[in-house]
């Protein structure tokens, strides 16, 4: 019965952890396969002022999928979805590069494209909200349209830009953590803040069970979900920047492509389902690290790329069975069985 | 009809079946007849939908036996009770209302030609099928467009047609109108007649009265007897129920009919199109208003003009001198309303969040997001109102879904207790909930108005509406066609007004003196 002794010391643990248990057991697998496959994995050095490593690395390239999974982690809990994210951080990253190269500093081009990010989450946020259209399809609007919005700020060119207040943005380091990482904990603390210590948390939760009964309970759930979506924009926003800072250019066509599928993904990963409710942020910030640990470990193999998806979508499985109920039930169903065979042969 | 010698259809010898913290059911016997409806009552938590749900296969069972024409059976899941020939109809409709109502009816088992769906030979039988249900309707629309009360007839009808020899109803009844019960009982008997065993659960005493064989009354997760029903009289039964004494008598509170108390807010005029029309209204401080009217007369659309979830397209509210306007809960909320709603599952509880939380949301929302209710203070808001109104629940952190009908309700009492509203509008407060949780909150209505709130409450209950009504407001076609104050309110006068200029009621009128008969 080693499912008792399993549920004896789950229970041992405070709730909090319990829940996060399938998570941080993928977590450690998906690390130890990559130290296996790569023994120098968790090897760090000190170079520079800077930390270097592989497992530096996984946050550091991680980093716009997590900043992106803390937005979406906000929409899916309102029982919504986001796909408009990778057109999001085109956008951002072709604004602050258009603006940098027209002489306006760093915190200037930064601001005025966290603030697009902002518009767009109010855009996709009004069709969800107040015209009432599926956000599957609202968010496919700016999906669609947005990367040539972001190539009509470029006109179509790369726009390469060598502003070093802007790509320390990526290669920057505080006290020898990569920025993008220092950035990522500080939008992820914010967010818990913002969302955990008010009661926009429950309400973007009551609303993703139940919105009918949130707003007859006084819920102003248009406003609820408006914010879920403009703080999901400005994180797409946020995450477009690191994205542009790191290639020094803003790459209309490729910037965030698929990175919102990457970004659902984690969210799921993270345990929030897919028809609202319950959200956890710091889960879906695991579930961005397991994602790109797993990105890592495939390139470090050596093996081509392409094995990346597959194995990608085999982890993906395991995680999502580990979740799921339907393991234990199975598990129900055949000791039920067994009990009716055993039951039934006297008679 | 039944011969007690006979193999019954159905037993269920010594089933025991315990959740983590609970015995839910223990050592329970039932056995059901063929050719009998098998009443199977008790309060919330008695066990009855447990019962039920070791019946059909969705828990498993700790202890037990279940046999079948004498024939030991295990249901693995609800589609295999149905193969072994035990149907269940649930409360809440379990079909697909996108669907159409003949792809309902034969889902996962449409006749086929050439291996494709044969949709006209589909069409055709689900028309005869229905037939006999006195419904004549079009099977190729959606099913969602059909009211509740049709939807459930349909299920009804498929689970019936799938199996007919054990059928299972539970609260059938709670959102048919009496003709549509009429309908039903036709239907039931009709069953019988052909040997089939029928297990009725409800809430409605009167119904049980009228069609049942047998009673089964559970308690606390114990079987407490098994009568014969007309042997059994009311007061015992209720007595069984409850396990203690309980004065049935109709205590009338003194009314405080004829009163002149300015009003709190006032409705003038007040209607939509198509959905009631206009209408005046005086709500007084401390007084129950009691809506009354039959099933689609307007009843809820004005509880949901009177909170703002619908918009007047004429007329005016007022409170004082002061004119406003509800444009949606949260204006209303402001003006001191709450609001119990009819439909708990999709309109009131958040399922998946606890007690607590539903407890605190809607004086969260009031707050607004910016000033959170403190952990603490959440508790001790959750934990008075737990202790107050008697919710039963094993921790207020438990998920508010995984509580029975009447602890749900009483919770989304304490969401607006705990604001203090002035006027609270309660939408069938006590359909689908046992008697026991019925008179509390009963009692709970009456304590309110005395200290000074104001209630409106939609019931079709007559007997409970003229028993702690002020005045009585009646409805019929979405119109508010008369207004009984005082000593004029009783049943018989709430019916006369309904029955008035509406030939559909004569049925309703002879049920009722029946039932004042017995």
């Amino acid at each position: 019965m080693t499912g008792q002794i399993g549920n004896r010391l789950s229970k041992r643990l405070p709730d909090a952890w319990r829940q996060a248990l399938p998570q941080i057991i993928a977590l450690a697998a998906v690390l130890l396969a990559d130290w296996l496959v790569f023994p120098d994995f968790f090897h760090l050095r000190l170079q520079d002022g800077r930390l270097f490593g592989s497992i530096v690395d996984v946050f550091n390239r991680g980093a716009p999928v997590a900043i992106l999974s803390i937005g979406m982690t906000l929409v899916i809990a309102t029982r919504g979805i986001d796909l408009s994210v990778g057109a999001v951080m085109a956008i951002a990253g072709a604004v602050a590069a258009t603006l940098i190269n027209d002489g306006y500093g760093m915190p200037m081009a930064v601001a005025a494209a966290l603030a697009v990010g902002l518009g767009c989450g109010l855009w996709n946020g009004l069709l969800v909200a107040v015209l009432d259209i599926q956000p599957i399809v609202a968010t496919l609007i700016l999906m669609v349209a947005g990367r040539g919005i972001a190539q009509l700020i470029t006109e179509g060119q790369i726009v390469t830009f060598n502003d070093p207040h802007l790509i320390a943005l990526s290669s920057g380091e505080v006290l020898g953590i990569p920025m993008p990482i220092v950035i990522t904990l500080v939008m992820l603390a914010i967010t818990i803040i913002l969302f955990r210590t008010t009661a926009l948390g429950l309400f973007i939760e009551a609303i993703g069970i139940n919105r009918l009964s949130s707003t007859y309970a006084g819920v102003n759930t248009r406003i609820v979900l408006g914010i879920a979506y403009m703080w999901c924009g400005l994180t797409a926003a946020l995450a477009g920047v690191i994205a542009a800072a790191n290639i020094k250019g803003a790459d209309a066509n490729n910037a965030g492509l698929w990175l919102e599928l990457d970004a659902i993904l984690a969210v799921v990963i993270g345990g929030t389902s897919l028809f609202g409710g319950r959200f956890r942020l710091l889960l879906s910030f695991i579930g961005a690290i397991i994602i790109q640990a797993m990105n890592t470990g495939i390139l470090l193999t050596g093996f081509k790329p392409e094995f990346n998806l597959i194995v990608k979508a085999v982890v993906i499985i395991g995680i999502l069975i580990m979740q799921s109920t339907a393991p234990a039930l199975l598990y129900g169903k055949i000791r039920r069985w067994r009990d009716s065979k055993s039951g039934s042969a006297p008679a | 009809m039944t011969t007690p010698t006979a193999a019954p259809l159905l037993a269920l010898r010594g089933l025991t079946k315990s959740f983590p913290g609970v015995r839910a059911l223990e050592q329970v016997d039932f056995t059901l007849q063929a050719g009998e409806v098998h009443a199977l009552l008790g309060e919330n938590g008695a066990g009855k939908s447990t019962l039920i749900k070791v019946l059909t296969g969705i828990h498993p069972r700790d202890a037990g036996t279940i046999s079948l024409d004498g024939e030991e059976i295990i249901a693995r899941d609800v589609a295999d009770a149905q193969r072994l020939g035990i149907g269940t109809v649930y409360q809440e409709v379990n079909l697909l209302p996108n669907l159409s109502v003949a792809e309902n009816l034969y889902l996962g088992r449409q006749p086929k030609r050439f291996g494709f769906v044969d949709a006209r030979a589909m069409r055709r039988q689900a028309e005869a099928l229905l037939r006999p249900y006195g419904l004549d309707i079009d099977c190729d629309a959606l099913l969602g467009d059909y009211s509740v009360a049709v939807q459930q007839l349909i299920a009804i009808a498929r689970a019936i047609d799938l199996s007919a020899r054990v059928l299972i109803l539970d609260e059938p009844t709670a959102s048919l109108d009496r003709q549509e019960v009429e309908m039903l009982f036709t239907t039931l008997c009709r069953l019988k007649a052909q040997g089939a065993g029928i297990i009725f659960v409800t809430h409605f005493l009167d119904q049980v009265y009228e069609i049942a064989d047998r009673i089964t009354v559970l308690r606390n997760g114990r079987l407490v007897g098994e009568r014969v029903t007309r042997d059994l009289p009311r007061l015992d039964l209720v007595q069984m129920m409850l396990g203690k004494e309980l004065a049935v008598a109709e205590a009338t509170r003194n009314r405080r009919g004829g009163n002149s108390d300015a009003a709190r807010i006032s409705f003038r005029g007040y209607g939509r199109k198509r959905l009631v029309q206009p209408f005046d209204l005086d709500i007084r401080p401390g007084e129950v208003i009691g809506i009354a009217g039959l099933l689609g007369s307007g009843r809820t659309e004005t509880a949901k003009l009177l909170f703002g979830i619908e918009h007047a397209d004429c007329g005016q509210v007022s409170i004082g001198a002061r004119n406003l306007k509800l444009g949606g809960p949260r204006d209303a909320i402001a003006q001191g309303f709450g609001f119990c709603p009819e439909d708990r599952k999709t309109e009131g509880i958040v399922g998946e969040l606890s007690v607590r939380e539903n407890i605190i949301l809607a004086l969260q929302a009031r707050r607004g997001w910016l000033k959170p209710i403190s952990r603490r203070d959440q508790r001790e808001i959750a934990d008075r109102f737990v202790k107050q109104l008697d919710i039963r629940t094993s921790d207020i952190e438990k998920p508010i879904q995984f509580l029975s009908g009447g602890n749900q309700q009483k919770a989304l009492l304490a969401r607006w207790l705990a604001m203090d509203p002035q006027v609270l509008i309660l939408d069938e407060p006590t359909r689908g909930i046992d008697v026991g949780a019925h008179a509390e909150i009963i009692r709970l209505i009456e304590s309110l108005c005395h200290n000074g709130m104001s209630l409106v409450v939609i019931s079709s209950e007559l007997d409970e509406i003229a028993s702690y009504s002020d005045r009585v407001i009646v409805l019929v076609d979405r119109q508010h066609v008369g207004m009984l104050q005082g000593d004029e309110i009783s049943t018989a006068a709430i019916i006369r007004h309904i029955a008035a200029d509406n030939k559909a009621t004569d049925n309703k009128t002879a049920d009722d003196t029946r039932g004042a008969a017995q």
